[in-house]
Parts: C-alpha cells; structure tokens; sequence
C-alpha cells in the first residue's frame, strides 16, 4: 500500500529563516493532521507537517484520550449507531456522511490495530476498539507519520497562508519558536487540522487551539458553517484542567449545603448546574459507582484520577468543587466549511479535517463527548490527505509561481500601537466564557457583545505588528477573536433552540431553521441560510 | 501547572522542553528552566515523557502552588501518572487495560 514517495526538499533560504518545497502542506499534528499526513504521503505526495506544539503531545486528544465511534459493520448496528444521535443534533446531520465516517473509522482502527495499538480484549478475548488513550495514540501517530517520510516541523505555528495569482493556496509561513526564526513551505496543496478553539480555558490539552486555521483559511476567503454549535461547556474540578464529563454521569451534584441540586446531571441537565454556579459554589461526588465501575473507571482513564490523587480527594466518597469551563468549538461542530467528499474547502487547494473542519455533517447540532470527534478527526484526516494530494498531482510542476501572503491582523504595520495579544486575549475571553451569553443566549445580549467584539476587531487591525516574541500570542488573540464573531453571528440569526444552541428568548426547535448557517468574512462578518444536502437532493429529484 | 525539576533525578535530557506542548521550558547549559510557567495548561504530559520521573505537575491549573519536593517523593508521587499508564517496566501490562468499552459500550 505504501509506495514510498520522495521527501519535501529542503530549499536554501535567506538568515533568520528555513525553507521547504512540498506537494503537501499539513498544518497541525493532532490525529486529523497525522491521519492526513500519513494518507497524502501514501498516495505519492512529498509532505511537510508543521505543528505548533510536538506532533504526538499537542492538541485535545494527545493529553485526554477519546471515545471513538466504532461500529460493527452489521447494518443494524450501524442504523442504531445513526438513528440515536439524530435528535440530539437536531437533524441537521447528513445519513450519506455517517455512513461513510462509520465505514472509514472502522477501517481507520482496525489499521492501528494493525500497527499494534495496545487496544484491550473483553473476557471472551474480543478486541475492544471504542477508546484510545491520549499519549499512546498520538505517540504511535507520530511514528508512522515519521516513516511514512513525512517532514515533522515541531514547535512551528503556522502565522498566515500563501497564495498564487489565481487565488490558489500556495503553501504557508510561520515561527520556529525554539529556534527564533521563521519557516516557509511552498506547497501544491494545504490541509488545515489545526483544531478548534478553546478561548486558552485551559481544558485539557486545548491551549493550543485557538482558533488559527480559521483565522488563516478565512484571510483566503475560506467560508464556515455551524458556527452557532459552539459553547460546549464540560465539568472539571472546580481546580483542575481535566474535562472529562463522562464519568460525572455517576456522579450527585450538591449545593454549598449539601442539598442535591434538582434536576442539575452531567447529561441533560448541565444547564442546571450553570445556572447553579451563578449562585455558589457546586459540589460533585461520584457516589452511584459501585466498587466494579470505580475499578473500571481507575484503568481507563488514570489522568481524570490525577486531581484527586494530588489533593487526597476521594472522588466516591467525598464532595469536591467543580467548576465548567468552555471547550468552545472542540466540542462544538461548527468549523471549516467542506465541500465536497475529499473534504476540500470553498478555497482550491486548500482542504480541512478534524476539528477544523465542520462536524455538522455527522453530528449536526451537538457533540459533546461521545466519539463522533474522534471518528471525524481519522475519517477526514484521511480524505483531506488523499484530496491534498491528489490535488497536488493535477497541478504538475508549479515552478516559478509567485506566491503572496495573506496575513493580516497582528502581521501587517497599522500605524498604531502594537497589537497587545495577552490583553486581547483577556478581552475576548470576557466575552465568551461568561454563560449568560454564551450557554445561554438571547438577542440583546449577544447583539452588545458582538458590538465590543467588532470595536475589538477594528482597533485590532488597525495595530502595529508586534515584535517576534508577541508574534504568536497577537495571532492567536486575532484567530479567538475572529471566532467569537462568527460564533455569535451565527447565533443571532439562528432563532430557536436546536443542538447545543440555546436561546432563552426562543427557548423551542423551530423548523422554519431546519437549515445550516455559513458565515465568513474578517473585516464585515456575514452570515447566510444554506438547505440541508437532504432538501437539496429532494429539489433536484423533483 | 508544572511546579518541579527534581535537580537530584534530572539528567537534562531536554525531553520536556521538545514534548511541551505550550514550550514552557527552556534549554540551559544544566537541567531546564521553568521559563513561562503561567502559560503552562497542565496536561501532564512533560511528567509522563520524562525518563527520570523528575517533573511535577500539581493539579491546580490556574495559579502556581508551592510544593514540598521531598513529601512528593516519600509519598510516591513523582512518576506515578507514568506507572498508572503502563509507561514502565513494571506496570506494561496497563498499557490495554483500557475498560471503557464496559463503561459506555456502543
Ligand atoms: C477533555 C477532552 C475530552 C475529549 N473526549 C473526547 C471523546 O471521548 N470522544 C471524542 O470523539 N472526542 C473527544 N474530544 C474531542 C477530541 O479530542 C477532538 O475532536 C480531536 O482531538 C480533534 O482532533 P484534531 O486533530 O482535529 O485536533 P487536535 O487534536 O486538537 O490537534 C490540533 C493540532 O493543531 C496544532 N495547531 C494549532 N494551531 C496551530 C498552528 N497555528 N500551526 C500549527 N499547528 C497548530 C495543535 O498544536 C494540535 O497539535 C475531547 C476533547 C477534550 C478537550
Ligand atoms: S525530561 Fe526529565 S530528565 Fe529530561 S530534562 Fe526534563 S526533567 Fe530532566
Ligand atoms: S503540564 Fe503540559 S503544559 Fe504544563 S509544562 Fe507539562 S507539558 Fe507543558
């Protein structure tokens, strides 16, 4: 299967700067970008993989593990499978694309079974393949991505694309931040598997992602969709980073009395415990495990441990603070906008996976936890892979093009003060975490916050470009920034409650949005309906 | 947030400063610098890639805490997330203990 393709090339470049010659450009070394990586090499392509972290330790999924949606092929089971997340995202999903993530994920974990994932066996000694833990994962990804001769940039956040006369995605540029100088890749194609954004909450592992594919693709005209699916909120120790709210679902939930709080649950009924935390302080404890499940619970997830163990809380039998904190849209669905089936962008050239990219079309409204992520980061990672390099193939030899760069905020000279990324950052947090405007939103309220993160917007452009040091702070509080005005754009127009989009001024589903909502634009951001692919199917058929 | 380099343990490998994902480590002539220390989002993952079990990482993640080196080692606590994944000789074995599939079967 793997015919092994040349390496990209390493190009003579000026001081203060090293430079590649590529067909493939991957921005991000989380599974989406490994995946894609991996897959682009194997269909011939010369690829560059850059990660603003360390390809196997950086992103979501390196530090927390995830379920993986991974279902028998028996078509029963894969009907259930479809059939009982519909609801819950609204039935904006598209049955075509589940059942092509269904067919890829399983083929995707069955080859890392292949490559020896330590996946367990059940008493009867049958492979268990719905969970993968974090560092073992992303530690076997990066290997293969290394054999499979892809170039691994570590440490090198991409700033901004590169594009050619005709509008088509040329490769990108951005910092070798250990090394103190710049990198650049001329490629034929880019995927973008940068991640969602987390607004720095410090969820486990998200910090990261803050948004800087969107930034990037947006500045090349890239559009997105379901944007408003994105104020994913998950339970952590009032203390700690660890997100993980599956396991709060043994869990009672308690006011500063001690009283249970009525109705407040990890499913279905974290909204009580939002609105609970406007008050006081809330409590958790994981008494309805029984001695077998907390065995359970110890081996399969042993980060979510590491709070209490470091605190002497017993978790069972002790109440300990918890707080949510806003995973925005890592666990949202909203991202990139996909076109078509090798998860090509409305930008040519330019492809998106993962996080980055929309999950709207296997998830609709609402993800939260449950596997759908993971199973889209391995799918898309691949089709966004084998369309690069296709992509790439078509092209031929691109020698002598010119390529121009397609930063903005942050990176060009406004003639004001120089972008202040940390308090930028700060400004835009202010504006999302709060849950009286984003868990719970209503039209006055999201209308005066987009208001002041327009006004953000503006000053932003209109800075200096910071120097080197602040370089990646400034693009990373410009990407959070620009997210939170798609987001709520997106949020204004959507006038019902569906997924996990919840508006207290129209607190019920209304088909009259049983559409999708695209958004875009940097300086004047627009939004506009768009038919679910189901009613455009329907409309061509009559 | 990350709190210790254990000078006693550390071999000044550099692992942690390449797998930090937030690159809050910096290389010096010795045993790295805690260089960035409030841009660190406590994922644990420099204790678990560290050969000599010589990082801590105290779980509150907002703010710094002090730490007593020697009772972390007395109690054990240096290394122990790496023995709970099965990243040591000793316990391998937990590397597929993984029971989710009977706490959320498909
Ligand atoms: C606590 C937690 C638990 C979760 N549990 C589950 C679960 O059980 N099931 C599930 O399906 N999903 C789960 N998720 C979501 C899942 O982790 C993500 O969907 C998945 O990691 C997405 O993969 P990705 O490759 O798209 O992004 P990531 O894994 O986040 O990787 C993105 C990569 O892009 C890099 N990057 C960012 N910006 C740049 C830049 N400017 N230049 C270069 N590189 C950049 C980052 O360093 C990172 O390595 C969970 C998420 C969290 C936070
Ligand atoms: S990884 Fe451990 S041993 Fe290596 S330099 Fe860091 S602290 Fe020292
Ligand atoms: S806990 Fe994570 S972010 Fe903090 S220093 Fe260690 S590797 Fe870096």
């Amino acid at each position: 299967m793997t015919n092994s393709p040349g390496r990209a090339e390493k190009l003579s470049s000026s001081a203060g700067s090293v430079m590649f010659d590529a067909d493939v450009l991957v921005l991000g070394g989380g599974p989406a970008g490994t995946w894609a990586a991996i897959s682009a090499a194997e269909h011939g392509a010369r690829v560059v993989l850059a990660d603003k972290g360390f390809c196997g330790t950086s992103g979501a999924t390196a530090a927390a593990g995830t379920g993986v949606w991974y279902v028998d092929p028996a078509p029963e089971r894969r009907e259930a499978a479809m059939a009982s997340r519909e609801k819950l995202g609204g039935h904006l999903q598209d049955r075509r694309w589940m059942a092509r993530v269904l067919d890829r994920t399983y083929a995707q974990s069955n080859q890392l079974a292949d490559w020896g994932y330590p996946y367990p066996a059940d008493d009867d000694g049958r492979p268990q393949r719905n969970s993968l833990q974090g560092p073992e994962y992303m530690r076997l990804m990066r290997k293969r991505t290394k054999q499979a001769g892809v170039t691994i940039l570590d440490h090198s956040p991409a700033l901004e694309l590169l594009v050619d006369g005709n509008g088509v995605v040329a490769g990108a540029t951005g910092l070798r931040r250990q090394k103190g100088d710049r990198w650049a890749v001329n490629a034929k194609a880019v995927v973008i598997a940068t991640g969602g954004c987390a607004f720095l909450s410090k969820t486990l592992g998200s910090n990261v992602l803050t948004g800087d594919g969107y930034l990037l693709a947006a500045e090349a005209g890239a559009e997105f969709t379901s944007m408003e699916f994105s104020n994913a909120y998950a339970i952590s120790p009032a203390f700690g980073s660890v997100t993980k709210t599956l396991f709060y679902s043994w869990s009672s939930f308690t006011d500063e009395q001690g009283s249970v709080i009525p109705g407040a649950s990890s499913k279905g009924g974290r909204s009580v415990i939002a609105r609970a935390l406007r008050k006081g302080p809330v409590y958790a404890q994981l008494d309805q495990a029984d001695a077998e499940t907390q065995r359970h619970m110890r081996v399969s997830q042993p980060n979510f441990f590491l709070p209490f163990d470091r605190t002497g809380i017993d978790p069972f039998t002790q109440r300990f603070p918890i707080t949510l904190r806003l995973e925005g849209t890592v666990r949202g669905t909203g991202g990139l906008r996909i076109i078509d089936d090798s998860c090509a962008t409305t930008v040519p050239g330019l492809y998106a996976a993962g996080d980055a990219a929309t999950r709207e079309l296997i998830c609709g409204g609402f993800t939260g936890g449950g596997s759908h992520n993971a199973a889209w980061a391995m799918s898309s990672g691949h089709w966004a892979g084998q369309g690069a390099a296709e992509f790439a193939r078509q092209m031929g030899t691109t020698s002598g093009r010119q390529a121009f760069r397609r930063g903005t905020v942050g990176l060009r000279s406004g003639g004001g003060r120089p972008l202040q990324g940390s308090a930028l950052a700060r400004s835009v947090q202010d504006e999302v975490f709060p849950y009286e405007l984003n868990y719970f939103r209503e039209a006055g309220r999201l209308g005066e916050s987009l208001r002041r993160l327009d006004a953000l917007w503006s000053d932003a452009s209109a800075a200096d470009a910071p120097d080197e040091k602040e370089l990646l702070r400034a693009r990373e509080a410009a990407a959070m920034l620009a997210t939170a005005r798609w987001m709520y754009r997106s949020a204004l127009t959507r006038q019902e409650s569906r997924g996990m989009h919840r508006r207290d001024d129209y607190p019920e589903q209304d088909d009259r949005y049983l559409h999708l909502v695209t958004s875009g634009g940097l300086d004047d951001v627009w939004t506009s309906a768009r038919p679910l692919a189901s009613a455009q199917y329907a409309e061509a058929a009559e | 947030m990350i709190e210790v380099i254990d000078a006693e343990q550390c071999t000044a490998c550099d692992i942690c400063v390449s797998v930090c994902p937030t690159n809050v480590f910096d290389k010096t002539d010795g045993i790295p610098r805690i260089a960035r220390q409030s841009d660190c989002q406590t994922c644990f993952l420099c204790e678990l890639y560290c050969p000599e079990d010589a990082l801590f990482v105290s779980p509150f993640a907002d703010a710094p805490q002090a730490v007593d080196v020697a009772a972390l080692k007395e109690a054990t606590m240096l290394g122990s997330y790496r023995r709970a994944v099965g990243w040591v000789e000793e316990s391998r074995h937990l590397r597929a203990a993984d029971r989710s599939y009977r706490l959320f079967g498909h």
